[in-house]
């Protein structure tokens, strides 16, 4: 085991939903980073990387909050989301939003090198082969888009479940299709994005699994709000901060 | 119609949604199969890249070049504006030969142009001849739904149905039945058409050729048997030399039907020459700009390495969904809403770069990587600039990304919402009606939010010393 605090400093990137509706996945995610031997840090003026102004091409909203960003994070060695997406904002987007202008390019190009999402700092940055949590049962990993796609999250948070003694993992069919969220997408095509989440729940079902993780609390919303809309109150829907922490009850 | 009462009606047709679950993920089962079979993908799927970004970057040059070749071999080639210059040029070359009849193999300029409408107008009768098109013809020129699949959207008893119509015959369930019954029905089609029309997978620079890949042979027929054959298509469709359309060739079938190469693949140069055994008297390239030439140099220029194999619609959750259809022009799927914002103009589009979730498979599958959603991202943006959102959304924007830079604000706007929005739960663990945001509810439940915000719970923490 690594010292407590040796490895040096992790600025947690909190992100503005994890912030708003589920503060525990932050509090998770801090005490993962704490357990692999790193200095948790979360610095205080963060809101939101920008993201939804950057979607919703309102690039010089997303440019703004890109700088502040930028500002606030790049003295750490290394920056840290519990979200594939708001990792994937900064690791891919940024430093687009900075064509013309060098400098900042460059600040966006060396921030982006060293922001990860959670599992895959957990796995590829930091080593870690033991995690706290104690979770017993069945769980399904969906991929989330953004995570999968943009930063290759795939195997990490696998290889995190499977150094679980009490998780049985399972695969759903289908785990790489998208949820149907889409952040604004969900609530100005809900008819498509309901279509889409409920093939999502099916393939959840279908699996037989006790909880369904993943690493996006945008997906989670969908889908736990789709499942619950269906009358499914037993099915899981699990933060895998939260599952890999210990901070969630298991089956049983 | 508007996109969404377009797609209201398709989540509400049982038999179109029945259609597409069974269809649904068999073309990416199909690929997926093929490209594991096939361990220089990714190899190749640079290669075409490259073959197709390079021709781009100098497309003046490829296209003289191979209207310099095509002449030598005795076509004669035309270059149309839009689609209407297309189908007035075609309608022109039909008039001068005298033609009554034109048997079609599939192209989808065609449908960009309509040309169909087109030449009914002007006297000369169109016969679709791909099997998906005819079927669609015969049932009142309903559009195609997909681009190489045009009737996916349909189910065999609806052909059936439909063929036992309109050919007077006893209703056939069984697939090859059918076809051989639309067999019957074209074969005379073939033999007594004046004029063969065909689309173009590729303009072959060097030699002048045109190539085009099908599965059922109607294009072979097409292209040699009548007197006057016209291929009509894309100017963007030009690639230098045979060394990359053998590329491109391992890597369309493959990402389209998941085939390593399609049942035919025919390579058409010039007319009938001294000696040849079959082939037209009279060959002809229309060759349509369409808004094509636009791009050229924008930031959209890597749309034009498209190479139609479908692939993106395939594997998109939104046209699994809905249907091609619902895209409200020739082009469905992810390609469609890049192209049809830009070749039919931004505000007639307006949904089509939004109805996405970004979700990527598109992307990640395109033979040419094409990087679709940032193409629609980039339309969104294009919208914005041009002020064509509405005052809500942009005031909703600007509001939101003006307090997200301003930290201390933010906590206190954060603060708000979570008492709001625990107030409107109403000591319940999820929201199943919010005002706010109708679109969420109506699909599904809003968990509610934690008692307070990060921010707060971790100031708390470090002022009780906890950390």
């Amino acid at each position: 085991m690594v010292a407590p605090g040796s490895r040096g400093e992790v600025a947690l990137f909190v992100t503005c939903l994890v912030d708003l509706m589920r503060p525990s996945i932050a509090f998770s995610a801090l005490k993962l980073i704490e357990a692999a031997g790193y200095v948790a840090v979360v610095p205080e003026a963060q809101t939101c990387c920008g993201q939804p102004g950057y979607n919703s091409g309102d690039t010089a909203a997303a440019r703004a909050l890109a700088r502040k960003f930028i500002a606030e994070f790049e003295r750490f060695p290394y920056i840290v989301a519990p979200s594939g997406s708001c990792a994937g904002t900064v690791r891919t987007h940024y430093p687009d939003l900075f064509a013309n202008e060098p400098e900042w390019r460059a600040r966006a190009e060396a921030l982006a090198a060293k922001t990860f999402e959670l599992t895959q700092f957990l796995v590829d940055v930091a080593g870690v082969t033991e995690v706290p949590g104690d979770f017993s049962g069945s769980v399904t990993y969906h991929d989330s888009c953004s995570g999968l796609r943009e930063l290759g999250v795939k195997q990490q948070p696998r290889t995190l479940l499977d150094r679980m003694p009490g998780v049985k993992r399972i695969e759903m069919r289908e785990c790489e299709e998208c949820c149907g969220f889409g952040g604004l997408f969900s609530v100005k095509y809900p008819d498509i994005s309901g279509a889409i989440v409920q093939r999502k729940c099916d393939a959840i079902r279908g699996s037989g699994a006790y909880a369904v993780a993943l690493g996006d609390l945008g997906c989670m919303m969908n889908i736990e709000g789709r499942l619950r809309r269906n009358g499914d109150e037993l099915t899981q829907v699990i933060h895998i901060a939260e599952l890999l922490a210990g901070d969630v009850g298991g089956q049983g | 119609m508007h996109f969404v009462s377009r797609v209201r009606q398709r989540l509400d047709d049982p038999e179109l949604q029945r259609n597409l679950k069974r269809t649904r993920g068999r073309n990416a089962a199909s690929r997926a199969a093929a490209v594991a079979a096939f361990p220089d993908f990714d190899a190749v799927r640079a290669r075409a890249t490259e073959i197709r970004a390079s021709v781009l970057r100098d497309l003046d040059v490829w296209l003289e070049r191979f209207e310099q070749k095509a002449i030598e071999r005795g076509a004669t080639v035309l270059w149309a504006r839009d689609g209407d210059h297309a189908c007035d040029l075609i309608i022109d070359i039909a008039r001068r030969h005298g033609v009554r009849t034109v048997v079609k193999s599939k192209s989808m300029v065609s449908e960009e142009a309509g040309l169909n409408a087109a030449l009914e107008a002007a006297g000369i009768r169109p016969v679709e001849t791909d099997l998906g098109e005819y079927i669609l013809q015969i049932n009142d020129n309903e559009p195609p739904s997909h681009i190489i699949m045009p009737v996916i959207h349909k189910s065999k008893e609806q052909v059936s149905e439909l063929f036992a119509r309109v050919h007077g015959t006893a209703p056939k369930t069984d697939i090859e039945e059918l076809t051989h019954e639309a067999r019957a029905v074209l074969r005379p089609e073939f033999l007594g058409a004046d004029m063969g029309l065909s689309g173009g997978n590729f303009l072959v620079a060097e030699t002048g050729s045109v190539a085009i890949v099908t599965n059922e042979g109607n294009g072979r027929l097409c292209t040699t048997l009548p007197r006057v054959h016209v291929a009509l298509t894309g100017i963007e469709k030009v690639i230098p030399t045979l060394e990359d359309l053998a590329t491109l060739l391992r890597i369309l079938p493959r990402s389209a039907t998941g085939q390593a190469i399609t049942n035919y693949v025919s390579m058409l140069t010039g007319p009938k020459q001294a000696g040849d055994a079959d082939g037209p008297e009279h060959m002809y390239f229309v060759l349509v700009d369409g808004g094509r030439a636009d791009l050229l140099g924008s930031e959209f220029e890597a749309m034009l390495r498209c190479i139609r194999c479908g692939a993106c619609m395939n594997h998109c959750p939104v046209y699994q969904t809905i249907g091609g259809h619902s895209y409200g022009w020739v082009y469905p799927g992810p390609m469609g809403s890049v192209l049809t914002p830009l070749y039919q103009g931004l505000d007639k589009a307006m949904d089509l770069p939004h109805a996405a979730t970004l979700c990527n498979q598109c992307g990640v599958v395109c033979p040419v990587s094409i990087p679709l959603p940032e193409l629609m991202r980039t339309l969104r943006e294009k919208q914005v600039e041009r002020g064509l959102r509405p005052w809500s959304e942009r005031i909703a924007t600007k509001l939101w990304a003006w307090v997200a830079a301003r930290p201390t604000l933010y906590a206190l706007g954060t603060r708000v919402a979570v008492r709001y929005l625990r107030w409107l739960a109403d000591g319940r663990d999820r929201i199943q009606v919010m005002g706010v945001a109708p679109g969420w509810t109506a699909q599904r439940d809003f968990p509610a939010p934690a008692a307070k915000t990060f921010r707060e719970l971790y100031a708390e923490r470090r002022r009780g010393g906890g950390q």
